[in-house]
């Protein structure tokens, strides 16, 4: 259990989620990470950049400070390690349990979350934009790879997906290995 | 020793009966067979080697070449003002062009100095020469932009210089024409009582690259050529051709080559520092400015300066010799060992090369045949190594490629030739299409050179390409060398008049390549560091428009209230932060350029209306999908109209004048404190 919740720990280390924009003049990749807690990129000013080629096509505005999420996901993610601790004190069966299936929900409605995301930018675009393609929208895959206008859109989850799905499945062998003992 | 004579003889014909040059498309032919063409190619996408950097001559600029393919990779402006850019024209960077003559915005750039830790290429900085207006410029190759000039007083012809030693402590240089010291009016005859020549040693910064004038060392009225450092052994000792010995002021192709044997000049510059230190200087009022970009506001400060100081030989013993070297030299090359110095008479039917040791020696044993002006003249044969006989017409410059070869140009036969440096024997020859000047191995004058290529940059085009008129680029030949004969593979056309070139690994400059400003360091006063920052304020007849650009609007993009007799500054910041994303500005009724502006960067462009009406401005580089979008408008109010001053960006026009005047008072008492 306690590397359950060490491994949860690694959420904050690595980014949860990569989406690579490539085209011919961006030589490399234009590459945004989603943390737990933040947006980055492979570069310094990489949320800008996308922001100003995004305009084109109307697609709102990145903005990391205004999205709710990044505020209070790391705040769950340090509850879950407490409760993982507490579920360590405890000891017992259905205590490992409890916090898998917590974490287990709170992974999924993680990714709903981020799906509902790229839909608003994807679809809720300026009507006064200057590029508009008939009958196109602009939602990045939330899985998987995808031509958008110029660009080759590929996502897939990060390092930090995989300590949290990691960490998931230490939570449930904690409670296997309790039950069984 | 036939062939050499019916080489002299073909060499001879080139020169004299140059018109009708039918032959040389077949000689070219055998020249390039094999994998020439592949030994050049650089496929697409792949990058050169070598960076070769190429002073541009009467262009007063450098280009940047890269090796082998021999493609322009920039022109960067020095010396002459550049339209294209800006440079020289805005407000930043005008005053890179003051001088004690007041702005000068054209120069003659001849040599290139790469910056030098322990006797090699580091690959920080580029030094090179002004010769008309005596100054030396500094260029950072981080960002490839000129950020420095220094102007050298009261010497005429800066063509000796800049030659650096092996740690950037000097860059030295020598007055290619000697002159009354201070001017005075006196009559041009007067040469042999009034004329006096500087040799000038130019303190290089190690952290910064700053340059200082630190000492003049005051020498008789010769023509100052072409100069070297010593390095290795003979660091610390400066070597420096002369010609005019005979110290004529008429008619020099005749009166100047009339003695057998002019003087090097041979200075022990740590000797020098020795009586700086000492006191044994006199100091004397001039002036002189000194130009220097702020690295923080990217505004160039110019400063004149009023003090200089002299060394006298006379004064100060066993700091100046002269050695004599045949008839009219012109360069004055070091190997990379230090030992030998290459003397290369360009009257002169041999090279005369001179050992340093054997130097060291005849001074120790005061050697000596004679004096000039109480410089003593070390005896000729006390310090030659030896002669490397017959070995081509005209002697310009030697190279170097670290393997014992020294590799000479010879203007008049039109030839590389490759010798032994120990042995002085020929080994190779290779015709130059046509009349060589200077040539270049990558790092050939440093204690490592490269040698794999030679670069040879000749003076004369005539068919070397399809014909443009009666004016033709200067023709460069690349050669490999790293076999025993050397091998044509490559021509290429330069830009204006390349001199001297020096050449550099590219990994010694790729990684520190800069690919924009780091917009939180901007630190200039006028910049605008956001969009909701934009304003325009009027001070008088002056109007700053404090405007932004990123794709692809500019902001604000309608502005009202000029009148006609304004002086509008347009301080233009790039709010882009990626790579090649820079935007210009033009605007109609501009006088004097357009803008170049980098990402994260500040340039302000004067206008001044003088006609009512709405005129048009935009971004001059293709910069988005929608660049030909990015424009505005300017609406001009006649004279003493009363119409306010307004701005906006897809908006109702704003005329917040106070807090527009607030910002700029802050802006101008920072730029004012800036200085």
């Amino acid at each position: 259990m306690l590397l359950g919740v060490l491994s949860l720990g690694g959420v904050f280390l690595f980014p949860l989620w990569q989406i690579t924009l490539d085209a011919a003049q961006f030589p490399g990749g234009l590459k945004m990470h989603i943390w737990v807690n933040k947006i980055s990129g492979s570069e310094k000013n990489i949320i800008q950049n996308i922001n100003i080629l995004n305009h084109y096509i109307g697609m709102q505005y990145i903005e990391p400070d205004s999205i709710a999420e990044l505020k209070y996901f790391p705040i769950v993610a340090y509850a879950m390690m407490g409760l993982g601790l507490i579920s360590l004190v405890i000891n017992k069966a259905w205590a490992y349990l409890t916090w898998f299936i917590i974490i287990a929900i709170l992974g999924v409605l993680g990714i709903y979350d981020f799906y509902l995301w790229l839909y608003d930018y994807g679809h809720n675009l300026d009507p006064k934009a200057p590029i508009k393609v008939e009958g196109m929208t602009y939602m990045p895959p939330l899985f998987g790879e995808k031509d958008l206008l110029n660009f080759y859109v590929t996502s897939y989850p990060h390092l930090g997906s995989g300590f949290l799905g990691l960490s998931t499945l230490l939570g449930f062998a904690a409670f296997w290995f309790k039950r069984k003992s | 020793m036939k062939t050499h004579f019916l080489n002299y003889a073909a060499g001879l014909s080139l020169i004299f009966l140059m018109a009708s040059c039918g032959n040389q498309g077949s000689e070219t032919s055998q020249v390039l067979g094999g994998s020439a063409a592949e030994q050049a190619y650089v496929a697409p996408g792949e990058y050169d080697e070598f960076y070769a950097f190429m002073s541009g001559g009467y262009s007063g600029q450098i280009t940047a070449y890269g090796l082998p393919s021999g493609r322009l990779l920039k022109e960067i402006p020095v010396f002459s003002k550049y339209p294209e850019n800006g440079y020289g024209y805005s407000e930043e960077t005008k005053a890179m062009f003051n001088t004690s003559y007041g702005e000068v915005p054209w120069d003659d750039s001849h040599h290139i100095e790469l910056s030098q830790t322990d006797g090699e290429f580091d690959g920080r900085w580029l030094f090179v020469n002004g010769n008309n207006t005596p100054r030396i410029a500094r260029v950072d190759l981080t960002t490839f932009e000129t950020v420095e000039i220094l102007e050298i007083p009261d010497v005429a012809g800066l063509h000796c210089a800049p030659f650096i030693t092996e740690n950037s402590e000097y860059l030295v240089s020598g007055t290619r024409f000697s002159v009354p010291i201070p001017q005075k009016d006196v009559p041009i005859d007067t040469y042999k009582e009034n004329f006096k020549g500087l040799i000038n040693y130019v303190s290089v910064d190690p952290e910064h690259g700053h340059m200082e004038l630190a000492f003049q060392i005051e020498m008789p009225g010769f023509n100052y050529d072409l100069a070297r450092n010593g390095k290795g052994k003979s660091h610390g000792w400066s070597f420096l051709t002369t010609y005019n010995s005979e110290q004529e002021h008429t008619l020099l192709e005749v009166n100047a080559s009339q003695k057998d044997k002019d003087l090097m000049a041979v200075i022990n510059w740590k000797k020098a520092e020795q009586y700086m230190k000492e006191g044994k200087f006199t100091e004397r009022q001039t002036s002189y400015f000194h130009n220097l970009m702020n690295e923080e506001t990217t505004i160039v400060e110019s400063e004149e300066k009023t003090l200089t100081k002299i060394l006298d030989p006379k004064n100060c013993p066993d700091m100046v010799y002269f050695i004599p070297v045949p008839k009219s030299p012109h360069g004055c090359d070091v190997d990379p060992t230090g030992e030998y110095i290459v003397g290369n008479g360009k009257l002169s039917a041999d090279m005369s090369v001179y050992s340093f040791d054997k130097i060291m020696k005849a001074i120790e044993e005061k050697n000596f045949d004679g004096e000039f002006d109480g410089i003593p003249i070390i005896n000729y044969e006390a310090a030659l190594d030896g002669i490397v006989k017959k070995p081509g017409l005209g002697p310009l410059h030697t190279e170097f490629d670290g393997r014992g070869n020294a590799y000479t140009t010879f203007f008049i036969s039109s030839e590389v030739v490759k010798w032994d440096v120990e042995s002085k024997e020929i080994l190779d020859r290779q015709p130059t299409f046509y009349s060589p000047g200077h040539l270049v191995i990558p790092g050939g004058e440093t204690r490592k050179p490269d040698g794999k290529y030679l670069v040879a940059m000749n003076k004369i085009t005539k068919d070397r390409y399809l014909p443009t008129g009666p004016e033709l680029a200067h023709s460069a030949q690349l050669f490999d060398i790293s076999g025993d004969k050397m091998k044509l593979i490559l021509d290429f056309p330069t830009k204006g008049e390349p001199h001297y070139a020096q050449a550099i690994a590219a990994d010694k400059i790729q990684p520190n390549s800069v690919k924009f400003y780091d917009i939180e360091q901007n630190k200039h006063p006028h910049a605008t560091l956001g969009e909701s920052k934009t304003k325009v304020v009027r001070d008088g007849n002056e109007v700053h428009v404090y405007m932004t650009a990123i794709r692809s609007h500019l902001a604000p993009d309608n502005i009202e209230g000029f009148k006609v007799g304004d002086k509008v500054y347009f301080h233009l910041t790039n709010l882009e932060q990626d790579w090649d994303v820079p935007h210009g500005f033009a605007i109609q009724g501009a006088t004097n350029a357009e803008l170049l502006v980098m990402p994260g960067q500040t340039r302000t462009l004067v206008w001044e209306p003088k006609k009512v009406g709405v005129f048009a401005f935009y971004c001059t580089d293709f910069c988005s999908a929608l660049h030909q979008e990015m424009s505005g408008y300017a609406r001009v109010s006649p004279k003493g109209s009363d119409v306010p001053i307004k701005w906006g960006l897809n908006e109702k026009l704003r005329e917040n004048e106070q807090a527009a005047h607030d910002f700029y008072e802050k802006a101008k008492k920072s730029a004012n404190t800036g200085k």
